[in-house]
């Protein structure tokens, strides 16, 4: 996973409340077997017109066909961001189209999870925030913002009373692995022993066990 | 030991914590690990490429359902030659890390959800994951079961256990008689349209109160089911004779005096008098009705009787947003009574409903009757134990008289990664969980409802109240 540090990007507006992980990747590309690649297909039915004689081109109203955003790697969203399937793909689409960061008032659980092991930071704001930040990166032109997971600050480039500062909550933990670019699985089996003397003592509840003990 | 009194969910928690390493999540273990196609090829890979193996196949099970085509023909040639691979993946993968696999063919392959308790493999107590957001299911058993992404799978795969933070609760009780007509589906529907798909966030719910307690386990699976559609981590639901009765004599349920000490355990789980949850809802069951999702969000509900929401009336600009996107996209308009809403097709299947009692429900409304011309209905029984147990009781032929489609097991159209999808525009009344955009299909337009009401809509063509189902049966005959 790569580490997470500071970033100042381009921030692209998503203006939609639960947006779900059937939006962000639909089922048609959960059918392959790699874990890369699926950048292209972020979004995919939102990027394309639906109907009409150019039906299948890219949709030029949505946000990410636009050339303002591109390179982004920050996405604003509404609420519940994240909702749905517990696809990890998702995650792999987000990061592989470029985004490190979320920002958005609220995410689904196992979103939040997946992001998390993906390298990508989610910050929650508050409704308020959220909703000068869409306003903001919608209306200004090359409109930067820069995410600190070090010092859990998001601030815009503008100048004096209309700068953009704000500070966000997370997990230390979670912010310490984010930063080190951590495996999880290594990180457990700091636990070995206690697995051992555990599982041996856990393994005595037959009732607990998928199969009847033979 | 404090004798404070504990949640159901508070004692099953505790039971599995292996470490609590200070400042950092709980190493949670895990008892039983469903696998299935879509989600644990990446995560075999990892394993391979770190050198790491399985740790405990004996607590995995796998199946293959969302790929699989429900037709007979082609179950055995799959056309689809990436959804192929994705299949023979698992196989291969099953194979070279000693894990129990429910092939197609097999008289045990089915979704996950159903094959677990089916089988008795789901216990009460039990900690339970799969990489499937419906995972929630099994927590009607009184498991703590929810689903993670494949990066956890992996995780799983190689040390049995998560780090996991602790969820909050809820407690959701449903009290007093259902009325007629009223299903699990529309407690649970009504629920997601009160509560909101992000109500329950960060929480684990308690289902409880007369009316949960009245349920079959099929009910209480399809209501633990669509937990996640309201945002919970988990649903559960504290096992009782109800439970007993479903899991005595299954395969993988213990039997003789394991069976006796399983259950004093299990009679131990219930939350105890007093118990403190950290939010509590109280539903009084005599208010619902069937409803019907009319939007592209699970929360978008009203019952059978009402119309299709003004944008106009929602509580915040981003919901009527919201709510304006959804109606272009249903291309439904605001007023419309949900009753004069036409289907196109019909869908009885899914983690949701696609157990024998919903396959009984809805061949008892459709017996005797004929699915409406302009309707092309399909019902996939969510198991091939439960395809047989429906065959054996003629629920097929009722179905095929009717003008049914009757289909092989798998996730089929609840999700349609296999050849059953809605075409754009289409609109199907269905019993599975999410009518997100595209989600049936591309261009799809998705309506979640009951067994019953799916079938009844089937016949009339349109979204009929099935409490009065004797008398419309009556008119549309007569027509």
């Amino acid at each position: 996973m790569e580490p997470f540090k500071t970033i100042t990007s381009l921030a692209a507006p998503l203006d939609r409340v639960n947006v779900d992980t059937d939006q962000i990747i639909p089922k048609q590309f959960l059918k392959r077997i790699e874990r890369s690649g699926y950048g292209e297909f972020l979004f995919f039915d939102w990027r394309r017109l639906q109907e009409g004689p150019n039906a299948g081109d890219p949709d030029p109203s949505f946000t990410l066909n636009d050339p303002r955003y591109k390179g982004a790697k920050i996405l604003i969203a509404g609420k519940n961001f994240g909702c749905g399937s517990s696809r990890e793909h998702a995650a792999w689409a987000l990061s592989d189209f470029g985004f490190r960061a979320v920002i958005a008032p609220s995410f689904a659980d196992i979103f939040f999870s997946n992001a998390g092991k993906n390298g990508i930071v989610l910050i929650r704001l508050s409704e308020e925030d959220v909703a000068l930040l869409l306003n903001r990166a919608a209306t200004t032109q090359n409109y930067e913002l820069t995410v600190s997971l070090e010092a859990q600050t998001i601030t815009d480039g503008l100048t004096g009373d209309e700068r953009f500062h704000a500070t966000f909550e997370i997990d230390p933990f979670r912010k310490f692995c984010l930063i080190e670019g951590l495996d999880d699985i290594g990180l457990t089996l700091r636990h070995a022993v206690a697995l051992d003397t555990y599982e041996t003592k856990h393994d005595q509840a037959n009732w607990l066990k998928p199969r009847p003990a033979a | 030991m404090s004798n404070t009194p504990k949640t159901l969910f508070e004692k099953v928690w505790e039971q599995h914590v292996v470490v609590e390493p200070a400042g950092e999540p709980t190493i949670l273990y895990v008892d039983l690990h469903l696998i299935h196609e879509v989600t644990s090829p990446q995560a075999f890979e990892g394993l391979r490429l770190t050198g790491r193996t399985v740790r405990r196949p004996d607590r995995c099970v796998a199946t293959v359902d969302h790929n699989v085509p429900t037709t007979l023909a082609e179950r055995f040639n799959i056309v689809d030659q990436i959804a192929a691979k994705q299949i023979s993946t698992l196989r291969e993968n099953c194979k070279e890390f000693g894990i129990e696999l429910f092939d197609i063919g097999s008289r045990e392959q089915g979704i996950v959800h159903v094959i677990g308790p089916e089988l008795g493999i789901t216990k009460p107590g039990m900690t339970i994951v799969c990489g499937d957001s419906h995972t929630s299911t099994h927590g009607a058993f009184g498991a703590l079961a929810f689903g993670i992404g494949t990066s956890e799978v992996e995780h799983v795969l190689a040390t049995q256990t998560l780090p996991q933070s602790r969820p909050k609760t809820f407690r959701i009780a449903v009290e007093g008689e259902l009325p007629k007509g009223v299903t699990a589906k529309d407690i649970v529907l009504a629920i997601i349209g009160q509560i909101g798909t992000d109500g329950a966030t960060g929480h684990v719910i308690e289902y409880a109160g007369s009316a949960i307690r009245s349920l079959s386990m099929e009910g209480r699976m399809t209501i633990c089911n669509m937990s996640i559609e309201a945002g919970a981590r988990a649903g559960m639901i504290a096992p009782d004779e109800t439970t007993f009765a479903y899991l005595k004599g299954r395969r993988y349920s213990p039997k003789g005096e394991a069976w006796e000490s399983a259950v004093a355990e299990w009679n131990k789980l219930p939350s105890d008098p007093g118990a403190k949850f950290d939010r509590e809802l109280i539903i009084d069951a005599a208010t619902l009705a069937p409803y019907v999702s009319w939007g592209t969000s699970p929360g978008m509900v009203a019952p059978i009787t009402s119309a299709v929401p003004n944008p106009a009336d929602a509580q915040t600009e981003g919901e009527r947003r919201a709510f304006e996107r959804a109606l272009e996209y249903m291309d439904l308009k605001a007023g419309t009574l949900l009753e004069n809403i036409n289907v196109d097709r019909v869908f009885i299947g899914s983690c949701t409903n696609s157990r024998i009692e919903d396959l009984r429900a809805a061949a008892h409304i459709a017996k005797g009757h004929h699915v409406s011309t302009h309707v092309s209905a399909m019902v996939v029984p969510g198991s091939q134990a439960v395809k047989d147990q429906a065959e054996q009781e003629g629920l097929d032929l009722v179905f095929k008289e009717a003008g049914f489609d009757w289909r092989e097991p798998g996730c089929s159209m609840c999700l349609g990664m296999n050849p059953d999808i809605l075409s754009p525009g289409e609109r199907c009344a269905s019993t599975s969980n999410r009518n997100f955009e595209g989600r049936q299909g591309r261009g799809g337009r998705t309506h979640l409802v009951s067994p019953e009401m799916a079938a009844a809509a089937a016949i009339a063509g349109h979204f009929v109240d099935v409490r009065n189902w004797s008398e419309i049966a009556e008119t549309a005959e007569a027509n």
